[in-house]
């Protein structure tokens, strides 16, 4: 019985084919390339304009037809290795970069994109900003095309520092911080928002500690093989203990999601919060508030993440993410053409209607709101730019840090033991 | 009774059609068996087999899912498991909800069911209420608990507040988490052994308890000498599901506390999940399943064997 349904399968199978060949053979010029767009992007506006950028591709190409395919963030990093060695593989795909893109570049699932960024003479590398080409290359190679950055900094609340008497132009170092908080505290005021429960918003005071100690020199020697145990980072780690010795967070933090982090700020129930360059746009303090308005734009200030004493990092050092195209082994030849329309041509669009910030050179002048176009201006004097560790030291290393960022900020965890084991995890990918 | 007048007439030529069947036994079976069994085999061997034993493989390997396994680490994998504290956490953690299964949750459906199938009036209206938790969707369960938590918006905030005192936040305190969480399973499956125990008890012979009753037995000698030793095999079906079911306590969790604060709250599919499929370590992933696996066949044979031996 299945031997039989085999192979009227297969017959199918075979008769399906060759009708397939014989239709291809047959009317060549009607043939469809379709390019599979897999993308995690939930917002409908933002959506909305990415396929007005594929229409519009089509439109120009006729041949062309561009598919999307949506798949839920969690989802999308589950399935994706699966998806990738299938012969459903999209033709391109998300990613933001790291140890992730190593790993699948490692497979020879996905296509080096060094030959198209180089064509003509390097047009489309030189109409992209050299830090974020670098931020997805591996050793040289050119791994996913960017299109879009952004920048991790500090965002206050006008008005509590007002009333704390704590002057922001005045944080240069971590020492000024930490009094800034304790002015806050004595104020009877919240200082900081913290999402402890999803553990990489607490990340970031680990990864910035660490550069502003390090230095780009320093952190790229610890990448490179030097490891996470050495003096900089004990420091580091050290420094993050001593904010969490000060209870700066709302109570309730380790629990805290990053949705639930955004609210408590935009609802004026902290005083500050480290966090991404869209924090103060309209957009997203009306999507986070609780009433749904949230703080106006000329109440919240922003000042980048200080400096330590004696540290070699510099105040320009950036961290922030970066993201790219990724173009997988059978992609159409067409999709590298139709990355290099979306992310270079259609870059003004981007960053007009979807409030990124794209890679492409001069494309910040489109950056309308001037929020973001105080972080663009930031970035554009960017001396470094370090993507989010989570991501760049790979999903198992990351998660590691972001675990003992929130245990050493809770006291949890001595430095030492904190070090050891995002140190023993490192090693086991060494 | 109509029924039996035929039987006798019955009677003989069944006998003889089952001696036949006997004789002829397997004979009749063979085109049976090689018709049904092949895709139920298949289906199971390629399925169920066929992934155990691939976790079984991919576990003495370093592999992150892309590629082939090539980086053969041995036992390494299986000593890690031992060495993190979060799988010690996640161990204990499912050993503390089958302790407040059987020692909270088992008795008061037992307690419920007994009050559910007196006949008094509202008796299926609160058969009903106290099943509803159980009908509900895992995830949803965990969200609604969160934000009864909540200690900003949240229903215990606002209880705490009513009695003047600051709201806690038991879900962010890693002393606390577990015990929060534990309610809400409590909360959550003992409607479900309610019903278990609904059924068992109306299973008993009605004529049992007139006997006590004439024998001048009390209410609780009752229940002690009479309706629990022939609930017996009941109790013991509920206690292995409490097993069963902490074990594969997952998608309540991953919404109510993610396995935080400090994985205090993992279950041991939770930090499968976490430890394994998050961070792309598929070798370390499968040897935990592996070891889930062992732990589950171990505890339910066992158990069977021991206790459910006579059911």
């Amino acid at each position: 019985m299945f031997i039989n349904f085999g192979r009227l399968a297969r017959q199918r199978g075979l008769f399906a084919l060759s009708a397939l060949a014989l239709l291809a053979a047959s009317v060549p010029a009607n043939a469809q390339t379709t390019i599979k767009w897999l993308h995690l992007e939930a917002n409908p506006d933002r959506l909305a304009t990415w396929e007005d950028i594929a229409a519009s591709y089509e439109e120009a190409n006729p041949g062309v037809d561009i598919e999307f395919q949506f798949l839920e963030n969690e989802a999308f990093k589950a399935k994706l290795p699966t998806l990738l060695q299938s012969s459903e593989a999209p033709s391109m795909f998300y990613s933001w970069g790291g140890g992730v893109l190593k790993a699948q570049s490692e497979t020879g699932a996905i296509r080096d994109l060094t030959a198209a960024i180089d064509a003509d003479g390097g047009a489309w590398r030189n109409a992209v900003s050299p830090a974020a080409i670098d931020g997805l290359s591996i050793d040289g190679k050119v791994w996913a095309a960017p299109v879009q950055s952004g920048l991790v900094s500090f965002f206050y609340n006008k008005a509590m520092f007002e009333e704390a008497g704590v002057d922001a132009t005045s944080i240069q170092t971590w020492d000024d911080f930490l009094a800034a908080v304790q002015k806050l505290k004595d104020a009877g005021l919240t200082p900081i928002a913290g999402g402890g429960g999803d553990k990489w918003p607490i990340h970031f005071y680990w990864s910035y500690l660490a550069m502003r100690e390090l230095g780009k020199d320093g952190f790229e020697a610890a990448k490179a093989g030097e490891g996470f145990q050495g003096e900089g980072f004990v420091k580091a780690s050290q420094h993050l203990a001593d904010l969490g010795a000060l209870e700066p967070f709302q109570d309730g933090y380790l629990g805290a999601t990053w949705p639930d982090t955004q609210a408590v700020f935009a609802d004026g129930r902290a005083a500050m919060v480290l966090g991404f360059e869209n924090m103060a746009t309209a957009s997203n303090q009306a999507n986070s508030a609780t009433d749904g308005k949230g703080l106006a734009q000329d109440q919240i200030g922003r000042f980048p993440f200080p400096l330590v004493d004696g540290g070699a990092g510099v105040i320009t050092d950036d961290l922030g993410g970066l993201n790219g195209w990724v173009v997988t082994k059978d992609a159409p030849a067409e999709t590298e053409d139709f990355i290099h329309y979306m992310t270079i041509e259609s870059a003004p669009l981007l960053a007009e209607r979807n409030n990124v910030l794209p890679t492409a050179v001069g494309s910040d002048a489109n950056v309308k709101d001037p929020s973001l176009a105080d972080s663009a201006a930031q970035m554009a004097k960017a001396t470094w730019h370090q993507n989010y560790l989570d991501q760049d030291l790979g999903p198992n290393v990351g998660r590691v840090v972001n675990d003992m960022s929130v245990e050493l900020v809770s006291g949890g965890v001595t430095p030492e033991d904190a070090l050891q084991q995002i140190q023993d995890a490192f090693s086991m990918e060494m | 009774m109509s029924q039996i007048a035929p039987a006798p007439a019955l009677s003989v030529p069944a006998a003889t059609t089952r001696a036949r069947a006997r004789r002829s036994g397997m004979r009749g079976k063979w085109p049976v068996i090689i018709l049904f069994l092949p895709p139920a085999l298949l289906l199971f061997t390629l399925f169920v087999i066929l992934p155990m034993g691939e976790a079984a493989w991919y576990s003495f390997f370093n592999w992150n899912g892309y590629g082939l396994p090539d980086q053969w680490v041995g036992w390494k994998n299986y000593e890690l498991i031992f060495r993190q504290s979060a799988f010690r956490n996640a161990l204990v953690n499912n050993g503390l909800i089958i302790v407040a299964s059987i020692c909270i949750q088992i008795p008061l459906a037992l307690w419920l069911a007994t009050m559910v199938t007196k006949h008094i009036k509202g008796a299926l209206v609160f058969r009903l209420i106290f099943f509803l938790p159980y009908v509900l969707a895992d995830v949803a369960a965990g969200m609604i608990w969160r934000f009864v938590y909540d200690g900003e918006f949240g229903l215990v905030a606002n209880i705490a507040e009513f009695f003047g005192q600051e709201p806690p936040f038991w879900l962010a305190d890693k002393n606390v988490a577990f015990y929060a969480v534990l309610g809400v399973i409590v909360w959550k499956y003992f409607g479900f052994h309610m019903m278990l125990f609904i059924a068992g008890l109306q299973a008993i012979d009605k004529s049992v308890l007139e006997a006590a009753d004439i024998d001048g037995a009390t209410g609780w000698q009752k229940f002690m000498k009479v309706t629990l030793p022939l609930l017996g095999s009941t109790v013991r079906l509920s206690v292995f599901f409490a097993v069963v079911g902490s074990l594969q306590l997952f998608d309540m969790i991953m919404p109510l506390t993610g396995g935080g604060p400090s994985n205090s709250t993992q279950t041991l599919v939770t930090f499968l999940y976490s430890f394994g499929v998050m961070r792309m370590q598929v070798g370390f992933g499968s040897a935990v399943g592996v070891v889930l696996f062992v732990i589950c066949v171990t505890l339910a044979f066992s158990y069977k064997r021991i206790f459910m031996r006579n059911d």
